[in-house]
């Protein structure tokens, strides 16, 4: 099982490393933004990028950025939005408002998702089962910007429960701060339970018609005790995997949701590196919006291994 | 039956059962029901499914037939009609509560409401549709209770522009007139000189004594006193048209300004003028002043042509992708998911971004969002292919015809492949909304434009409705209610198809 972890793990790194080389390579090919002449910053750039080895070839100028991360962690200097700032500092002052918006939202959405799946698998073709499967389709199916609408107009416009956008500020776990990001919370939620209820019933329907559950009904476990201590316990082994998955999720965030809450987290700085050109910012954003959605798939494939004993014996032949 | 003893029975007895004719197996008595009609019924079965397929119908119609139906078009943009609200002005007369251009205002004062009353008695048209609710409000100042009224008031958006200065050539202004005398509808209102009515100059839509503040000086009768201007030697121009009752001749439509025509239009009519007929916005406006109903189904027509194409390319490359990886295996198998491993790891706002950055100058905007979405679109299809190719390949009727020397291509395209189609197809279906989405959220996101090629897409009405979402909600409402609408029945009816074409895998969601 380690050895399997390690393979996967090395297999992403390589992976993510090809991916880097091809974006920044692709990204070095783009004509570099002009500096105004009256720039102040303009001879500290030039003469970062030349140490940046712009003038190099593309693959030194690769190994140039490989060394310059890996002794220094130097992402680079923005060059357009926050002229002479280190990316890092940056990319790290935006981290914590895009993380607890998702922290908050997948706390309290996955119990509730779980719990939905369970009733409704549980209820099967009944109409409660009916009535939450076509919720949960008709919730996955809408695009997420119509949730915030719809959350702003009634919540926040007509109800004034909430305020428009995030509070500033960098009380990250103030009440204050909870309540104002409540709307975001709310508009991202939606989706993740729909998500989660459909994986658990679809899981646990088909548990619940194997024959191990018939034969812990026939060795005398009330309908309960056999859904409890067998049923779920094999849905989980594939539901537990996407709450890890989801809980990696977390650093990503939305591009959309954080635009029309004005959260000052990863996916506006990502948005604004694009729209403003700035390509250091834009490279870092790159690398770990991959490396993200990397680790979360390898995070699921380990755990299922670490889950599931017969993933994991079967490892080790 | 009595026993008897068949064991020797002589050869001369025997006798064919068919000597001149064929041996036939009997003719089917029902009709054969192939794979296609099977599937259809099952999905005809499926209620959800099948009012899906009927909603998704009517939104591919709305988006052929309303740019048609729209008496505009996309590059049609008002100036003044920005965020107005859905309005048909035969509708409007009927008085039903929809349709009429309404939009809550609070707590207007008695000397908004006074300002209203102007507009509507100069025009002819009563912005204030109904009163909806009275706030007293008791202020004592000097000893004296002081009560004052304050009115929540549903206003016509289109009558309430009114009045408005407007600087016109000769030319244009003598075009105007005959505009008039040939219809007989007035849009040129007498002017008013601003010292007339306390110097205010931004406001065209007073044409009584008014106080400094603006507020009107009303007569014995609680009647407006006119404050247009008769004085002829300030005229732009020579007025030869209608004129308002009451005016004895002597009022003054004009004033010069630098070599052109100064005059207060009434704005409802010359919209008539402008463009032919009245205001009509069966959905209202957004913010750039587009008809949001000609905008939807353009945006959607885009979508969708966009979708269905690419569609089709990833599902043409996936399936050769997926056949080469699943008959092959091994080494080719490995090599190939490594390399779609790596596509897919990139995320799609990269993939687009640089796409657009490096492209989009070459091969235009919708090129490059294309290629981007080709890029890493046909993975998810090729891993389908890959495993329905698993699947089939080991069985016996592939080595029957490897036996009879069947080519590969032969093997995979002819004996393979007809078996995945059911699955293929249904995940087609499946596929086109996520481009839908995507597409949807790029243009919303603004890192692809496309409203110089489509004119505009859904997600960039929405992006544009977001601005004013708690003071215009219809420009958010009805793309977001389009786009919903279309994802759910598309969703709905891709699941239908799929239940239908693969029974086994019913109500298991992947």
């Amino acid at each position: 099982m380690f050895k399997y972890a390690l393979q996967r793990t090395a297999y992403m790194i390589l992976v993510l490393f090809i991916i880097t080389l091809i974006c920044f390579v692709l990204i070095r090919m783009l004509p570099l933004p002009a500096l105004g002449p009256e720039d102040p910053h303009a001879q500290v750039i030039e003469m970062r990028r030349e140490a940046m080895g712009y003038n190099e070839p593309y693959l030194v100028q690769f190994w140039i950025f490989l060394k310059n991360i890996f002794t220094k962690w130097d992402w680079g200097l923005s060059e357009k939005l926050y002229i002479g700032q280190d990316v890092w500092q940056i990319f790290l002052n935006k981290l914590p408002a895009t993380m607890v918006v998702n922290l908050y939202s997948i706390i309290w959405t996955i119990p509730i998702g779980i719990a939905l799946g369970v009733f409704a698998a549980l209820k099967k073709n009944t109409w409660i089962d009916y009535t939450i499967s076509t919720l949960t389709m008709v919730v996955i199916s809408v695009p997420s910007f119509v949730y915030a609408f719809l959350v702003q107009y009634i919540f926040c416009f007509k109800l004034r429960w909430f305020p428009f956008v995030m509070k500033g500020g960098t009380d990250w776990f103030s009440w204050d701060m909870f309540v104002s990001m409540v709307p975001a919370i709310l508009s991202l939620s939606f989706g993740v339970i729909a998500g989660f209820t459909r994986t658990t019933r679809a899981e646990l329907t088909e548990v619940l018609t194997s024959e191990f559950m018939l034969l812990a009904r026939t060795k005398g476990l009330t309908k309960a005790q056999a859904t409890v201590r067998h049923a779920l316990r094999n849905c989980f082994v594939v539901v537990v995997p996407g709450i890890f998955g989801e809980f990696i999720g977390i650093l990503g965030g939305s591009l959309i949701i954080e635009g029309i809450f004005a959260i000052p987290g990863v996916g506006g700085l990502t948005l604004n590196a694009i729209n403003g050109l700035d390509y250091n910012i834009f490279m870092l954003s790159t690398v770990f919006y991959t490396a993200i959605g990397l680790a979360a798939g390898l995070v699921v494939d380990i755990s299922y291994g670490f889950i599931d004993p017969r993933i994991r014996v079967g490892s080790k032949k | 039956m009595s026993n008897e003893n068949y064991e020797r029975i002589p050869a001369e007895k025997f006798a064919f059962v068919q000597e001149d004719k064929k041996l036939r197996d009997k003719a089917l008595e029902t009709k054969a029901r192939g794979f296609f009609a099977d599937a259809m019924l099952r999905f005809s079965k499926n209620k959800s499914s099948v009012i899906a397929a009927y909603i998704l119908l009517f939104l591919i119609l709305f988006s052929i037939v309303s740019p048609i139906l729209s008496p505009y078009n996309v590059r049609d943009t008002d100036r003044r009609y920005i965020n107005f609200p859905e309005f048909v002005p035969a509708i409007a007369d009927m008085k039903l509560g929809f349709l009429d251009g309404a939009r809550t205002m609070d707590s207007q004062s008695d000397n908004a409401m006074l300002f209203w009353r102007g507009i509507a008695e100069e025009t002819g048209r009563d912005p204030v549709i109904d009163t909806l609710d009275t706030h007293e409000t008791v202020v004592k100042r000097r000893g004296k209770e002081i009560t004052t009224y304050s009115y929540d008031i549903e206003v016509n958006m289109y009558y309430s522009i009114g009045v408005v200065y407007k600087t016109f050539s000769y030319a244009e202004y003598q075009a105007l007139q005959d505009w008039q005398n040939e219809t007989g509808i007035q849009a040129i209102r007498p002017y008013v000189n601003p010292e007339d009515i306390s110097g205010i100059k931004d406001n065209a839509n007073i044409w009584y004594k008014v106080d400094s503040k603006g507020v009107a000086e009303l007569d014995e009768n609680g009647n407006f006193i006119p404050a247009y201007a008769t004085d002829p030697s300030k005229a732009g121009a020579e007025y030869n048209s209608i004129r308002i009752p009451g005016d004895d001749g002597s009022y003054v439509y004009s004033t010069a300004k630098s070599g052109s025509v100064q005059c207060r239009i009434d704005y409802y009519n010359y919209y008539q003028y402008l463009n032919g007929r009245e205001p009509t916005f069966v959905f209202g406006t957004n913010v750039m002043g587009m008809d949001l109903f000609c905008g939807i189904g353009i945006g959607a027509r885009f979508s969708l042509l966009f979708a269905v194409l690419v569609s089709a390319i990833n599902l043409t490359i996936g399936a050769f992708y997926g056949a080469a990886q699943g008959y092959y295996g091994g080494m080719v198998d490995m090599t190939l998911d490594r390399i779609s491993d790596i596509l897919s790891g990139v995320p799609f706002v990269v993939v687009t971004t640089l796409f657009q950055l490096h492209l989009a100058q070459k091969v235009g905007v919708v090129g490059s969002f294309l290629f981007a979405f080709v890029l890493t679109g046909w993975i998810g299809m090729a891993a389908l292919t890959r495993r329905q190719f698993y699947r089939f390949k080991g069985q016996e009727f592939i080595l029957a015809a490897r036996t009879l020397g069947a080519s590969d291509g032969r093997l995979m395209f002819k004996h393979i492949f007809p078996n995945a189609i059911g699955s293929i197809i249904t995940s087609c279906a499946l596929v086109i909304p996520g481009v839908i989405s995507s597409e949807t959220s790029m243009t919303y996101l603004g890192i692809v434009d496309l409203s110089d090629f489509a004119g505009t897409t859904i997600g960039t009405l929405l992006s544009q409705g977001n601005g004013a979402a708690t003071t215009a909600p219809h420009a958010m409402l009805w793309p977001s209610l389009f786009l919903g609408l279309l994802m759910i029945s598309f969703n709905l009816f891709g699941n239908g198809l799929r239940d239908a074409f693969n029974p086994t895998t019913r109500g298991v969601d992947d």
